[in-house]
C-alpha cells in the first residue's frame, strides 16, 4: 500500500532547509512559494529518507485569482506520495519554474499545462503549444475561455 | 575526397500504418541512422478534460470511453474509483467482483491488440495479429453480453456497474478461461522463440531502469525495464488485495521484454478472473446513489493500473454537480517520453518497433 507522507512532516522537513519555502500545509498537500519550487523539488528528490524518484503527475486548476499548480510526487523506492502544490498570480504571462531537469517526465505535461491553461515553466526546453496548433487563440482549459 | 552529407528530415505520420491512429514524429535521419525524434501531437484531440467540466459526473463516463479505446472499461473503471473517493461513495461486494472481472479482460483484450500490432511492425504482417484479434473477439463478445456494446462499453457507475450480468455470463466465461491458456501456448509457439521476432526485438530499444523511473513511464514499459511497480500491488485500489498474482518484470528493458512482459500479465489476469469467479457473491450490483451526485468541496486522486500504465484521474469538487476540474493523467502520453532514449543512434526500421513496443492509444495521448 503507497503510504501518503503527512504533508505535516514533510513540510517541517523543507522548512528546515528552506525556512520560506513552505507557505502553509493542508490535511493533502504542502503549498510551498513558486520561486522555490525547483530547490524544494530538488530537495524531495535527492534527501535520504524521502527520495521521490517518480513524478506521477502535474496538473494545474484554475481558481480565477490564481492558478494551482498540482505535482504528484511517488518514491518508487520507498512506496510513498506528496502532494506538493504551488500557485501562480496573474493571467497576462503567469510562470512558474519548470522541473523537467529533475524528471523528464514533466516535459510533456508542462507543455500540456502551457497549451490549454497558459502557465509558462523557465527553464522548459520547449515550451510549445502540444495539442493544438502554432496561433490558436487563448487557453482553453482557463474558467474565463468559455 | 569526402562526399559530403547532411541530415535528412523525415516526416513520419500522421497517417501511417505503424502510427497506431493519428501520431506524427518527425525523424531526423543520418543517412539510415535516426539521430533526433521530435513527436508531435494533438490530431485527436476533442478537449475532453474541459468537455467534462460541463457535464454531470455521471455523464463524464461515456466521455472516459474514447480515452483508450481499446481498454474502455478500464477508463470507466479509473473514474469511477475517484468520483466514489471524491463523495465517499462504497460500492457493493458483487460490482467489485464485476469490475475486477472486466478490468482484467480488458487487459488481456488490450495486450493481445498490443502484441499483435507489434508483431505487424516486426515483419509478421497480420498474421499473427489475427489470430489475436480472434481471441479479442471471445472477450468482446463477453463485454457484449453484459453491456451490450462492442467497443465503448460505458459499463461502470459510480457506486457499481450499470446492470448486472446475465445468467450465462459466468458460464460463459468459464468457457473462455478453459480456452484461453490453449490460445496463449499457441501464440507462444508460433512467437516466443521465432527468429525473426529475435532477431529484430532482442537488444533493440533499450530504455534503462533508471530512465523509465525518471520519465515517468509505467505499466509494460516499466516493469520490461525491471521496475516491479504495478499499482495492483504497490497501491491496491478495489479488491485486488485478495487475489494472488505476481508481476512480471524484464531484465534488459529491451522490445522483446516488453512483449514478454505482456504475454505474462496475459497468463496473471487469468489468475485474476479464475479466482474472482470462485469467489463471486451474489447481490446487488449497484448502491443507492442519487441522479445527481454532489460531492463535497475537495479532490480525490484515483489510480488504475490500465493495460497502458498508470491511468489516474484527479478530481476538483466546488460541490456542483459537475467536476470544477477533471484531470486525466495518461500514461501513453508520458510514455512517449521514452521515444528520444528508444530511437536515437538505431536504423530507422528499428525505431518503428521502439515505437511499437510503447503499445499507445492517441486516443489517451491526445485527449
Amino acid at each position: 500500500m503507497t503510504t501518503t507522507l503527512s504533508p505535516g512532516d514533510v513540510a517541517k522537513q523543507i522548512s528546515q532547509r528552506y525556512a520560506d519555502a513552505v507557505i502553509e500545509t493542508t490535511d493533502t498537500a504542502v503549498l510551498i512559494n513558486s520561486q522555490f519550487l525547483l530547490d524544494v523539488a530538488a530537495f524531495l528528490k535527492d534527501t535520504p529518507g524521502l527520495e521521490f524518484d517518480y513524478l506521477t503527475h502535474i496538473t494545474a486548476v484554475d481558481y480565477f485569482e490564481y492558478f494551482e499548480l498540482i505535482y504528484q510526487l511517488t518514491s518508487i523506492k520507498h512506496n510513498h506520495t506528496v502532494l506538493l502544490k504551488t500557485r501562480c498570480y496573474g493571467r497576462e504571462n503567469p510562470t512558474v519554474p519548470s522541473v523537467v531537469s529533475l524528471w523528464q517526465g514533466a516535459n510533456h505535461q508542462e507543455r500540456e499545462i502551457y497549451d490549454l491553461m497558459g502557465i509558462s515553466f523557465e527553464g522548459h526546453p520547449n515550451m510549445k503549444r502540444i495539442v493544438l496548433w502554432d496561433g490558436f487563440q487563448g487557453h482553453p482549459l482557463r474558467k474565463d475561455y468559455l | 575526397m569526402a562526399l559530403k552529407t547532411e541530415p535528412f528530415v523525415l516526416n513520419l505520420g500522421p497517417l501511417h500504418p505503424s502510427t497506431h491512429g493519428v501520431f506524427r514524429m518527425r525523424l531526423t535521419l543520418d543517412g539510415e541512422v535516426v539521430i533526433n525524434v521530435e513527436p508531435v501531437f494533438g490530431y485527436l484531440h476533442r478537449g475532453i478534460e474541459k468537455l467534462a467540466e460541463q457535464r454531470t459526473y455521471t455523464g463524464v463516463i461515456p466521455l472516459t470511453d474514447r480515452l483508450d479505446y481499446v481498454s474502455s472499461m478500464s477508463n470507466n473503471f479509473g473514474y469511477v474509483l475517484a468520483v466514489e473517493k471524491l463523495a465517499r461513495i462504497s460500492v457493493p461486494e458483487r460490482a467489485e467482483y464485476i469490475r475486477v472481472i472486466m478490468a482484467e479482460l480488458q487487459r488481456i483484450a488490450s495486450h493481445l491488440v498490443g502484441i499483435g500490432s507489434f508483431c505487424n511492425e516486426v515483419g509478421a504482417y497480420f498474421t499473427p495479429f489475427l489470430y489475436m484479434w480472434r481471441e479479442r473477439e471471445k472477450i468482446v463478445d463477453l463485454f457484449e453480453m453484459a453491456s451490450g456494446q462492442r467497443l465503448l462499453y460505458n459499463y461502470m457507475r459510480v457506486g457499481g456497474v450499470s446492470q448486472d450480468v446475465p445468467e450465462e455470463f459466468i458460464p460463459a466465461l468459464r468457457r473462455f478461461l478453459k480456452q484461453m491458456p490453449s490460445y496463449i501456448n499457441e501464440y507462444e509457439r508460433l512467437l516466443k522463440e521465432n527468429e525473426i521476432l529475435l532477431a529484430r526485438a532482442k537488444g533493440v530499444g533499450i530504455l534503462p531502469k533508471e530512465v523509465a523511473i525518471n520519465i515517468s513511464a509505467s505499466g509494460p514499459l516499466l516493469r520490461g525495464s525491471g521496475v516491479k511497480w504495478d499499482i495492483r500491488k504497490a497501491d491496491p485500489y478495489s479488491i485486488y488485495d485478495r487475489f494472488e498474482f505476481d508481476i512480471p518484470t524484464g531484465s534488459v528493458g529491451d522490445c522483446y521484454d516488453r512483449y514478454r512482459v505482456r504475454v505474462e500479465e496475459m497468463k496473471q489476469s487469468l489468475r485474476i478472473i479464475e479466482q474472482a469467479v470462485e469467489q463471486i457473491p451474489s447481490g446487488a450490483v449497484r448502491s443507492d446513489v442519487p441522479h445527481l451526485i454532489r460531492p463535497p468541496v475537495g479532490e480525490a486522486y484515483a489510480r488504475i493500473e490500465a493495460p497502458t500504465g498508470e491511468l489516474g484521474f484527479y478530481l476538483v469538487s466546488d460541490n456542483s454537480i459537475a467536476p470544477y476540474r477533471c484531470h486525466i493523467r495518461a500514461p501513453s502520453l508520458m510514455n512517449l517520453t521514452a521515444l528520444r532514449e528508444m530511437m536515437v543512434g538505431w536504423k530507422i526500421q528499428d525505431a518503428i518497433i521502439a515505437f511499437g513496443s510503447i503499445n499507445i492509444t492517441m486516443g489517451e495521448v491526445d485527449r
